[in-house]
Formats: C-alpha cells, structure tokens, sequence
C-alpha cells in the first residue's frame, strides 16, 4: 500500500539543483525568515516510484472507456502533447513584448476567428480558466449590459431543471435569482412554462442544446425569440457542443452568450480535474463586454526584419469591457492543444466527429433498451440517459451498484443521479473515440451486472471487488472534515 | 481523425440503430443547418501540423534573456516533474469522483494539500484553484461571508492585474474594495484601514517587491474584527520567508505556479487557497480527506461536497467545479523532488542573483533604487528615461525587461525586474552593458 | 412503522413535540434516512427568533443538503451541542438523543396545521416510501 511523501525521505536526501549560494540567513534578517521548513527530502528515484506508483492507481482515458454524460471524454491526441511542450510557448513570459509573441499571438487569434466562425458568435475571450469560469464570466457580462440600457429591474436567471449544477451556482454569484422551469416528458425543457416565467425581470436563461437529456431542445428558436422578447438574453452552455460542432451553430439558433469547455469538445485532456479553459462567446450585441485583453490583427508598419505585413497584439481598447477575471491573458497552454486538435480536423472532420458521436451514443442506447430502461422515446444526440428505478425496485441494487460494478470491469462509472428528472440516472456518453468492440463489451457487462442483481441482489452492494481501494467511508471523513480534520497529513505526536 | 469507424462499423451499427443514415441522427432541424463556407482552414496532415506548429512556436523570441516576474516567475523545472506528471494516467484521468479508480489523483490531491499547509503553517488547504487572481477573489469572498461585512481592504501592493481582476468581480458581485495606500518605502500604508472592512489585505513580497511586515496587517485586522489575508505570489519565497501563520493571518491565498509549472504564455497556472480550521466550510471547490475502505485500507476521498455546484447548485460556496489538478500535481512533484534543503538552496539562489543584478544594475550611472525594503527575487530600478523607453531599446539588443508603468501608474520610469536562480552571470552583465550603452545613447540624443 | 404519536410532524420531514410553553424540534426518522449519514448540522443560536416555515439551518449529508424548517414559531433556548459534535446521532436516534432545538413556543394556535403521526404516516405512503 502506498505511504504518502511526508512518510518517506529522509534530511538531507536529493540532489543539488543550484550552485552553492548560503542560506536565506546570508541575505535577510532572520525576523523576516521562516522558523523552518518541514518538507521531506527525497532522492528522485524514490519520487519516481511514488508518483509511478500512484499512476497505476487511476482510471485514465488511454486505459480505460468512460462513457460520462457530459463530460466528453474522448481521447487525447499526442500531437496537441508534443505541440504544448514548445519551448517557444512553454518559455514565453505572459508579459514579454507583443512582438516577441507573434507565434503565441497568432495562435490566439486564428484560435478565436476559428471558434467564432464554428459556433456563429460575433468574437470570443480566450481567457476563461474553465468552463464554470466561463459561464461567470457570461452572467459578469449580461449583468453589465443590463446595467448599461438602465434596466436594473432584471434580477431573474432562468434554467432548466435538467441544468448542470454550475449554472444555478454562477447565477447566484452575480446575484441573479434563480427559476427553474421543469421538462416535458418528452425530456425537453417545457416552452409554454418557459412563457409564463418571462416577465422584465429576467435578465438571462441559460440553457444546453442538446439538453441534459442529449435531446436536442427543437423549440429552441421559439424559446430565443420569446426570451428577447421579453428583453432577455440567451446564454448557451456548451457543454454538450460536441453534438453540434459544424453542424449547427448557438449563434444561428439565437444565443448571446455562450461558453465553450476545450477540455471536452477540443480533446484537451481532463487531467484528474483541471486545467481546462472555458471561452466565452458573444453576438455582436454582447461583444463590446468581453473581458481584456484581447488579442487584435494590425498591419505591421514598419517593423524590422520582418516579412509579415500583418502582426498581432493584445489590445485593452475596449470601453464597455468588464474587465479581466483572471491575471493574465489565457490558459495558453491548453489553447495550444485545442488548437492542434483543430487543425487536424477542419470543419469537415470536426463535423464528423459529431456525427460519429452521435452515432456511437444511438448505438448504446439501442442496444441497452433491453437492459435497462430508456425513458425517451426519440433517438438521441451525443449522450442519452437511462434508469435503473426499475432494476432497484426488483431487486434492489441501484444505480450506483452498476456504476461499481463497471469499475471492476476496467470501465469508468457513467454520470450518475442527474438529471433528477430521472431517478436512479444514468447518463451516458460515449464520444466518438471508440470501437464498436469497445461499445458491445460494455453493454454485455451491464447486461451481465443486471443477471447478477436478480442472480444474486447480495452481492451488489459489495461491489467493486478488484480495484485498488473498494468503497470508502465518506461519512467518517465527512465530520471530521467539517471540524478541519483528516484533510492533511499530520506528524505523529 | 482519430475517431475509428469505418463504413462497414457505420453500416452495422446504423441497422443495430434502425436509422437509415448518419444525418437521420445527428441533422439539426430545419432551419439551423450552416449555410455556406465557415472559411476554416482545411485539415493538415499530422505531419504538416506538427510543422505548422513547431513554425508558429519558432516565431516566439524565447531565445531572449528575460527578466520580467510581476506574477510569473522563470525557474528551473527538473526534467523528473513534467516526466512523471504528463504520465497518461495522470494526464487523461477525470475528477476523481469515483474513489475506487482514483486514488492516484486523490492521493497526490491530498499530499499537494498537505504541502500548502506546511509552506504557509496554516491548517487545511484545499485541492487547488486556477490561479492567484481567482484565488485572491475566491479569499476575499470568504472573508466577506465570514464577517457578514461587504467591503474589504486590498493593499495597492497587491499585483495590479490581481486587482483589476478583483475589481472586474466587484463590479459584478456583493462587495466593496478599499484601496489601502503604499508609503514612500514601498510598503502598505495601514493607517487608514476603515473600522468596516471584512479583511485587511497585502501581498508579501509585494509587487515592487518589497518584503511587508504581514503581522502589522494582521493586527489591524484583529484591532476591528476582521481577518487578515496575505497574498503570495512567488511561491519560491516561502522557502525562505516568515509564514502567513507566523505572521497571524487567517487565511493565506496565491501562486504556486513557481513550484515547476513554465510560464507558459500565461497558463494554466494553479492557484492556492488555506486558512485556518475554523473557515474549513468556507473553502471554495474541491476537497480531499483521508479515511478508510470496506477492508480497512487507507483511502483518499473527495470530501465535503455539499458545499459544491453540483450539490448545492444556487446555495454553493462558489460556482468553481474544477481544481488545476494537473498543475497542482506538477508543483507537488517538484516540492517532493527538491524537498526542503533543495527549496531553501533554490531560495538562497534567487536571494543572490537577484542582489547582485541589483548591484551590478545600481553601478550604471543614472539609475537608482527607489525602495531599500528587504526584498525577495524582485526589485524596482529607476531610469533617467521612460520605462517604456528603455524596454523598446532593450529588447532591440535581447534583453526582455518590463516597464512597471504598463502595469500601474506614477512609475514612469521605472522598470520592475526580477532574477531567479537560472538568470546567469553573462546575462546579468549583457543587461547591464546594454542598459549602460542604451542609456548612454538617450543621454546623447538630447 | 408508525412514528411517535407523541408529537406532530411537517411535510418538510420536521418533527416536533410541544409541551405547554416549549417545543423541542428535530427531523424525522424518513428525512435521517433519506439523507444518509450526516455530516454536519448548522443550527441556529440560542435566542435566534423562528418563523413558522422559514428556513432555520441546515442538514448536512455526503450526498446531499438539507434546511430545516421551523415547524412553529418561537424563540430558541437551547441547541443540541451533542449532535453539533457528532452529527451521527441525528442518523441513529432521531426521535431522542437526535433532537436538535428547544424553543419557547410563541403561538399556540400554529399546531392546529400540523400534521399527527396517522397523517404524516399517510403522507410518507402517498410519496411513495
């Protein structure tokens, strides 16, 4: 079993990194100084297998299949990988000189010509951290349009009540309140109680199309129109872009604002939770407030040594700008892989990654009618979501058990208890980057799970068998933690 | 193309489906297909891609001898950290949600919290957030929600682009920022700190780089109830400096990207937040705790969700859904790598470079040194000619510096610069030779 | 199983049990249940004023969040420091060392619209538990 780092080393291990220059103690006074500094000392070939170690401890896109409902969770090119360890962009300082950047800068804005073009918007910020930023950075935005017309009335932020957790929680950062406006059965948000919910206090509805659900919201016109109407706007969360990339567009559909998670659409890896980067579309109405700075074309007058006729730049000329929500201009790095992404594809292949999403996420479902119950009737986009109430009323095993269970067969759970439309939820997306093969063992393993909760509905719940650690104790951490404890390595009294 | 299906897969899988085609499926309605050319380049062939983008990195002067810090710092990145945190099972994992298949990331989560208390001395941390600026903010909402008071006190040697950014969310959210003054010796002014406030805060080293005398600010803050937060943005400092605890603040918030993440254009970078065991439920985003599983093995866990989004949807502490964790488990590798003795040498190294490039820039007719405060790797120095100036003129001789005036004003001639431990002799004395003939030649044109 | 008939129930899952001027408030056994292990319990302070159906603090699980609504009104004169400490109690015995406030009732009149065991017995049927 693994010991943690502070458990290991020894002082006075690990190699020299610097030439020899004293202590702190040489050049400050020992006021200024920390009393000590209880780190362990490691040799790196005990780092080495300690983090080797772990990683053979963790589920990974290039080990195992996640088919998570909305989180896209398609492979991760090495090319975006060896293009993000350039020394000319991993070296570059963030505020060297817009002339020493020209390759970053240009990546930048084809990066940004490109997303708006696919996803019909006006421009976007390359600035958000992620996608929840993202959306924070949108409700900044919306409040100060509002303010901008006078209109302070506009307090109200509309979701559906199959929204990703995020969107209430970032209406609520600016102060909006939030209304939630329930679904059809069949599984699209409800237009007419979209309608009466509209009235001048609504200052934005947020919505995802294709929705939770992975059912495209087809009343999504009628829905932009009536929320302008009503002196609103339309934010689109794009967590689901991976339906609709170069097949239709948020902009034609009548959205202001949107957000983008390159980290799930543009296969920049998810790395174990972060980084991810969230840019932020807007129509030409919204435009003016994206966040500074931004990065501008100019017509390279007179530069030396330079054969360009054009050159890029960051540019803070933007009155009505909200400012910025983060110190310096982007994730860069992760921009670097989206962009790589990209340019393998064109619109083309980027089109057909959607279509094979979507076509990958059908065939599950398909196949899985029989398993489990598929509560909508139409067929699906790029995910789609399944219950097992019924499995849990025969034989009581719950969708959390086959989620286990899916562990020992080397597969990743799939999104689970959400939507709460749905009880006993699963939402599963399989993305386009998988085989048939891959697909059909999956379906066979639920289908084996489903034999085994009837066969045998004891041995659910002790579920997972085989992985590193089995189900853990969360209610023990839970109260400690509450009182600061548990959270942290402590030395031994 | 990376996905895999060939006709034949498309073909059976269609029939499995019993849809006649590809569109039947994925079409939008009526109405929203995209007309016309969306004028995006065509698709490249891995080979030319790679090309394209080894071209597009090529035109970046990375060859420059850089001297810029001011919230980014240049230090050596050991080859072992980006070797074992770009390892496929770290890279392409997901958020551990499910603990059974993630306790290599929860784990490294935990020990990255667990190196953040003991750098700052404060008692829990969480699992990491973008970065300093988000951090600042996330610290100020805290603070705020602690002390049911909407204004805060910010110090203006807070790093300016840290303030914008908190300005940006003011605007937009429930509080208020004073500005608290800086004196004529580079350090926060606390006198004026209103009885009001929720927090009274400073960054150290702050941004001219002057060392602040953190305990003061947190007296200021006991004096009228509020908390006191110390802002840290060279992370290499605390290897050598007085801890936020030492220094009696309640929460400690900053950068680590100096912990073996590049400077990158700017990001990601990863931001840290801690504070002391009565805020526990006050910190924002994710959180890992120790405990056991069914057979009694030690386990690491994503604890206290029900303060996150998608629990708590509107009620949520912060809307945050991620941590960097790639970033963070780059910076907790380069700490186990170096270890203390190796992170106290980096610090004494920076603490030499950056007086000797002091010294060696203070010998050049003309330029002085406006703040004598204690500093760390960072020093303002101030010229005879604009900032701006003298960056232009630098940079035409390889040399990349930065005019503090682009950054805050009232500094036109000042240039704020940094040296870690991999600035080298030779680019020390080609800085000060070509600052000399720079200046030389300025002086002439007169 | 049948609840307590000694006290009256909320269809928010509160319990509470009047005796002359005070009440003591908690949740039910389904609500403990349904929540999963508590975590955490923020109740409010001694003398905080409750409002009848207003949110008064909050039940904390691993999986999910709660408030806790005043059943009546009243003022509080004492909170259950026990189950503040652990939070498990509220999990193991609802009905008794899981109380979690004592108050002085403020109008008596409230509990004619609360609910006794036989209805909140029906009321957990007709959800369907």
């Amino acid at each position: 079993m693994p010991s943690l780092l502070f458990e290991q080393g020894e002082a006075g291990r690990g190699s020299d990194f610097v030439a020899p220059s004293g202590t702190p103690s040489d050049y400050l006074d020992s006021s200024l100084l920390r009393a000590d500094l209880p780190l362990p000392d490691l040799a790196e070939f005990e780092v080495t297998r300690h983090f080797v170690a772990l990683s053979h401890r963790n589920f990974s896109v290039d080990t195992n299949f996640y088919p998570l409902g909305s989180c896209t969770m398609k492979y991760n090119p090495k090319l975006n990988e060896a293009a993000a360890s350039f020394p000319g962009f991993t070296d570059l300082h963030p505020l060297a000189p817009d002339a020493c950047a020209q390759g970053a800068l240009k990546l930048m804005w084809t990066l940004e010509r490109t997303l708006a073009a696919l996803f019909g918007m006006e421009s976007f910020s390359l600035m958000p951290c992620a996608g929840a930023h993202g959306e924070l950075t949108a409700m900044l935005m919306a409040k100060a349009y509002h303010r901008d017309r006078g209109d302070d009335k506009r307090v109200t932020c509309i979701v559906p009540d199959t929204a990703h957790g995020t969107n209430p929680a970032s209406a609520a950062m600016v102060g909006y309140k939030v209304v939630a406006i329930p679904s059809t059965s069949r599984g699209r948000t409800d237009l007419a109680s979209l309608r009466a919910a509209l009235d001048d206090t609504v200052a934005v509805c947020m919505m995802t199309n294709p929705n939770t659900l992975g059912l495209f919201e087809d009343d999504i016109i009628e829905m932009t129109k009536a929320v302008h109407a009503a002196g609103g706007l339309m934010y689109y969360d794009g967590a689901n872009a991976n339906a609709i990339v170069g097949l239709c567009r948020p902009g034609d559909m009548g959205f202001d604002l949107m957000h983008l998670n390159l980290h799930k659409t543009f296969s920049v890896p998810h790395g174990g939770g972060g980084p991810g980067a969230g840019p932020v579309g807007a129509s030409a109405k919204l435009a003016p407030y994206l966040p500074v700075p931004r990065v501008v074309r100019v017509h390279n007058a007179g530069a030396a040594n330079s054969d360009a006729t054009e050159a890029y730049a960051f540019s803070n000329d933007f009155a009505k700008s909200i400012g910025p929500v983060r110190v310096f201009a982007s994730h860069f790095i992760a921009l670097v892989r989206a962009y790589a992404y990209i340019i393998v594809h064109g619109a083309e292949g980027l089109r057909r990654n959607s279509e094979l999403a979507v076509l990958n996420a059908n065939y599950v479902r398909a196949k899985l009618k029989d398993v489990l119950t598929v509560p909508y009737a139409d067929y699906c986009r790029h995910e789609f979501v399944c219950s097992a109430e019924t499995l849990k009323r025969e034989t009581g095993a719950r969708a959390l058990d086959l989620a286990k269970g899916l562990l020992d067969a080397g597969v990743h759970a799939p999104t689970m208890y959400w939507p709460h439309v749905v009880p006993e939820c699963l939402m599963i997306e399989p993305t386009e980057t998988e085989t048939k093969e891959t697909l059909d063992a999956f379906v066979e393993t639920l289908r084996s799970l489903v034999k085994q909760a009837h066969d045998a509905p004891e041995s659910m719940a002790q579920l997972p068998l085989h992985t590193p650690v089995r189900r853990v104790d969360e209610a023990q951490v839970g109260r400690l933690a509450n009182k600061g404890i548990g959270l942290r390595w402590n030395v031994e009294k | 193309m990376h996905a895999p299906h060939t006709e034949r897969d498309i073909k059976a899988m269609l029939a499995v489906i019993g849809a006649p085609s590809l569109a039947e499926l994925s079409a939008p309605p009526a109405g929203l297909e995209i007309k016309g050319d969306l004028h995006i380049a065509p698709a490249l062939p891995e080979s030319l891609a790679y090309a394209h983008l080894r071209d597009l990195a090529a035109l970046d002067r990375t060859d420059h001898a850089c001297f810029i810090g001011a919230g980014a710092y240049r230090h050596y990145q050991p080859p072992a950290v980006p070797y074992l945190a770009t390892r496929s099972e770290f890279i392409t994992a997901y958020t551990p949600y499910q603990a059974e298949a993630s306790q290599g990331s929860l784990q490294a989560i935990f020990e990255w919290q667990t190196y953040i208390c003991l750098l700052t001395g404060l008692d829990v941390s969480n699992a990491s957030l973008y970065d300093g600026s988000t951090a600042l903010v996330e610290g100020v909402i805290m603070a705020s929600q602690a002390t049911g008071r909407r204004k805060v006190a910010v110090s203006k040697g807070v790093h300016p682009g840290y303030r914008a950014v908190l300005r940006t969310y003011a605007d937009g959210m429930d509080f208020d920022i004073d500005e608290l003054p800086l004196a004529a010796d580079g350090s926060t002014d606390l006198a004026g700190v209103a009885a009001d406030v929720g927090a009274v805060i400073v960054q150290s080293p702050n941004f001219l780089g002057c060392i602040e005398d953190v305990a003061a600010a947190s007296s200021a803050a006991k004096n009228i109830g509020a908390l006191a937060v110390q802002v840290i943005v060279e992370a290499t400092s605390l290897g050598a400096l007085k801890t936020p605890a030492e220094s009696g603040v309640a929460i400690a918030v900053g950068e680590a990207q100096s912990f073996g993440l590049p400077v990158g254009y700017g990001g990601p970078f990863v931001g840290f937040v801690a504070c002391t065991k009565e805020h526990v439920r006050r910190l924002p985003g994710r959180l890992v705790g120790e405990t056991h599983d069914v057979d009694g093995r030690r386990a690491y866990v994503l604890t206290l969700q029900g303060r996150e989004q998608h629990i708590r949807r509107e009620l949520a502490s912060s809307n945050i859904c991620t941590n960097q964790a790639l970033c963070a488990l780059f910076a907790t590798i380069y700490l186990a790598t170096v270890g203390a003795h190796g992170l106290r040498a980096i610090a004494a190294a920076n603490l030499q470079r950056a007086r000797q490039l002091r010294s060696v820039l203070l010998q050049l007719p003309n330029v002085s040194a406006p703040y004598d405060a204690p500093f760390f790797n960072e020093f303002v120095v101030r010229l005879p000619i604009a900032g701006a100036e003298a960056v232009r003129m630098l940079r035409e001789q390889g040399i990349v510096t930065l005019a503090l005036s682009d950054l805050e004003s009232g500094h036109d001639n000042d240039l704020l610069v940094c040296a870690t431990e991999i600035t080298t002799d030779a680019e020390i004395d080609r800085f000060a030779l070509a600052l000399k003939k720079g200046l030389a030649r300025a002086v002439a044109a007169v | 199983m049948p609840e307590p008939s000694d006290r009256q129930y909320t269809k928010e899952h509160e319990w509470v049990r009047i005796e002359g001027a005070t009440a003591t408030i908690g949740i039910s056994q389904h609500a403990q249940s349904a929540l999963g292990d508590i975590v955490y319990v923020e109740l409010p302070k001694p003398g905080a004023v409750l409002v009848k159906g207003k949110p008064i603090g909050v039940v904390e699980s691993v999986k999910a969040v709660s408030d806790i609504y005043a059943p009546i009104s009243g003022t509080v004169t004492a909170v259950n420091g026990a189950v503040e400490d652990d939070p498990a109690k509220v999990n193991a015995d609802p009905y008794g060392d899981g109380w979690l406030a004592k108050i002085t009732v403020a109008d008596a009149a409230e509990a004619a619209t609360l609910l006794d065991s036989k209805a909140y017995d029906e009321l957990l049927k007709a959800e369907g538990h």
